[in-house]
This record gives structure tokens, sequence and C-alpha cells, in this order.
């Protein structure tokens, strides 16, 4: 059987497309590195424990623990049979072993990705990620109102449904 | 028919509709755990209309299980959060009631949020056995 030939060379194509590709991520790139320089963008650490994840990650993604200090997260896991209007109790014992991972992984454990504290007071103890000066900024600028009210979307928690890298930890600009 | 024959009958049918309400060992468990606590049999009728019904002493705007689970438990449910909650059916879903902790923690929490007070054994069995066929 012989392969039919088409009627004109393929290679330019080929170049064309790679040339369209180089063009496209040296766009992607640069807007990333521009954006990067106004605080925009972000790669955070995803959790990597498998109780924190199935626990947190139960009703909305496991958050980044480097998203909010180490302070919220004592003051979020010592009341989670109120966790923001849910009821999220757990046995003592897992609870301990989540709060020690988030502590351990905040924003300013060391670990953590400072640039989500700048405008927190110290004697400040935020509890909403969706809160933080940082976090306001960033999706005040961008994301159209009402967003958050599509109900492919529901709820400021619901990184995932414009992060698509959210889970791996990769908060870019979607 | 016989009397002897008659319980006979009715105990190969109850056994098959055990066996249909809880295929999997561990839920088999779960449920009998929660039909002994409760002192009575378990109710599938019971269990769909807890399900399917709206309640009071909890959070107004989730008076119902199927608030968040939907009204078809072959369905996903969605959490307020806006994640992806599995189908509570059983056949959807086989995991479903095979660990006990993992059952009385929801009970537990979602108890609380609908009713604003803890489930009873029967209302527990009842649920499991209205799930396990579904």
């Amino acid at each position: 059987m012989r392969i039919p030939r088409l009627p004109f060379p393929v290679w330019p194509l080929g170049a064309a497309l790679a040339v369209a590709g180089t063009v496209f991520a040296v766009g992607v790139f640069t807007g990333a590195g521009a954006n990067a320089e106004d605080g925009e963008g972000m790669g955070l650490r995803p959790v990597t424990d498998k109780t924190v994840q199935a626990e947190c990650g139960a009703c909305h993604m496991a958050f980044p623990p480097g998203l909010l200090p180490a302070r919220s997260w004592r003051a979020i896991m010592g009341k989670l049979d109120d966790h923001f209007g849910e009821n999220a109790a757990l046995d003592d014992e897992t609870a301990k072993r989540i709060t020690d991972y988030l502590v351990a992984n905040a924003a300013d454990s060391g670990n953590g990705n400072r640039r989500v504290l700048r405008g927190v007071r110290t004697n400040d103890t935020p509890l909403r990620i969706t809160e933080l000066p940082w976090w306001v900024r960033e999706h005040s600028r961008e994301v159209r109102p009402g967003a958050f009210k599509d109900p492919r979307v529901k709820s400021k928690a619901n990184c995932g449904a414009c992060h698509r890298g959210a889970a791996g930890g990769y908060f870019e600009d979607d | 028919m016989k009397p002897k024959t008659i319980s006979i009958a009715l105990g190969a049918l109850a056994l098959a509709a055990t066996a249909a309400v809880a295929a999997s060992p561990a839920r088999r468990a779960i449920l009998d755990g929660y039909a002994a606590k409760a002192g009575a049999p378990p109710s599938v009728a019971r269990g769909k209309a807890f399900f399917l019904g709206t309640h009071s002493g909890g959070k107004p705007d989730i008076s119902s299980c199927t608030s968040c689970h939907t009204r078809d438990p072959h369905k996903a449910g969605r959490t307020r959060a806006g994640k992806s909650i599995e189908p509570m059916a059983v056949s959807v879903t086989p995991s479903r009631f095979t660990d006990a902790a993992k059952v009385e923690k929801w009970f537990g929490r979602n108890c609380k949020t609908v009713l604003g007070r803890a489930c009873t054994a029967a209302e527990k069995a009842d649920f499991i056995a209205f799930m396990a066929g579904q």
C-alpha cells in the first residue's frame, strides 16, 4: 500500500507552528514575568500529608498551608464545629495531626511565601484566605464581578474552577 | 401453605432483602450495629423519607440532606465550597458506608447541620438501608 503524498511540502507548516508556538510561549512567559513583579500568579507547595489531603480536601480543596500564618491555622483548627458555618468536627488526634502540619508549613514558617502576608498586621489573625489583602488585590483587578456567583464556581473557596493547576499548587493567572 | 413453609419462605425473603441491602460485609456490620442499637429492623421507606424530607432545628438554609446531595442519590452532590460529592447510592459508589469511623464522622457533622441534633441509631440504620438499595 502506498501512502498518498500530500500535494504540498509539510515542513513550512511545521515551521509555522513552531514559530507560533514559540511566540505564544514567549508571550505567556513575559506575561507571567511581568505579572510576577506585580505580585500576580503564585506557586505554593501543595499539601503532601495524606490525612490533611483527605480531611481538609473532603469539602474544598486542601488549601496549601502557606496561604495563612500559623496563628490563623491554629484558630481555624480550634473551632472546627463551626467552620465558616459548617460542622467540620474531627477527633482530637486527627485534628492535632492536621494542625501540626499546617503550622509547620504556614506562610510565616520560613517555608512559606511571605507575599501572602503583606498588609496583614501581626496582631491580626485572618481566618479567610480570601480576605487577605493580597488575595483581594489579585482577584479584584482581573476577575469580573459576579464570577464567584457563577454556578460553576459557586464559592471563592473553589480555586480549581479557574486555577486549573491549583491542586498542584499552581495559582498562575488562568 | 403450612405455617412452617410460610415462615421458611419469609425467612428466605428477609435474607435476600438483607443481602441486597448490604452486599459488603463491612457495610452489613455497620448497618447491623445501628439496627441492634435501635432495637428494630431498618426501614428503607423511612430512610427514603428522611433523606428527601425537610427538617427543622438545624441550619435553615441546609434543612435537608438533599441541599448538598441533590434529590437523586445516583447523582453527585456539591458542597457549599463548590466541591463535588460522590453519589450516595451504593450502586454508584460501592465504598459508601464501609468505613465505620467515616460513617460516624459524617452523620455526626451533617445531622447537627441539618437537624440541629445527633441522629438516632434508627435514623442511621434507615438511611444506610435506603442508600444500600439505591
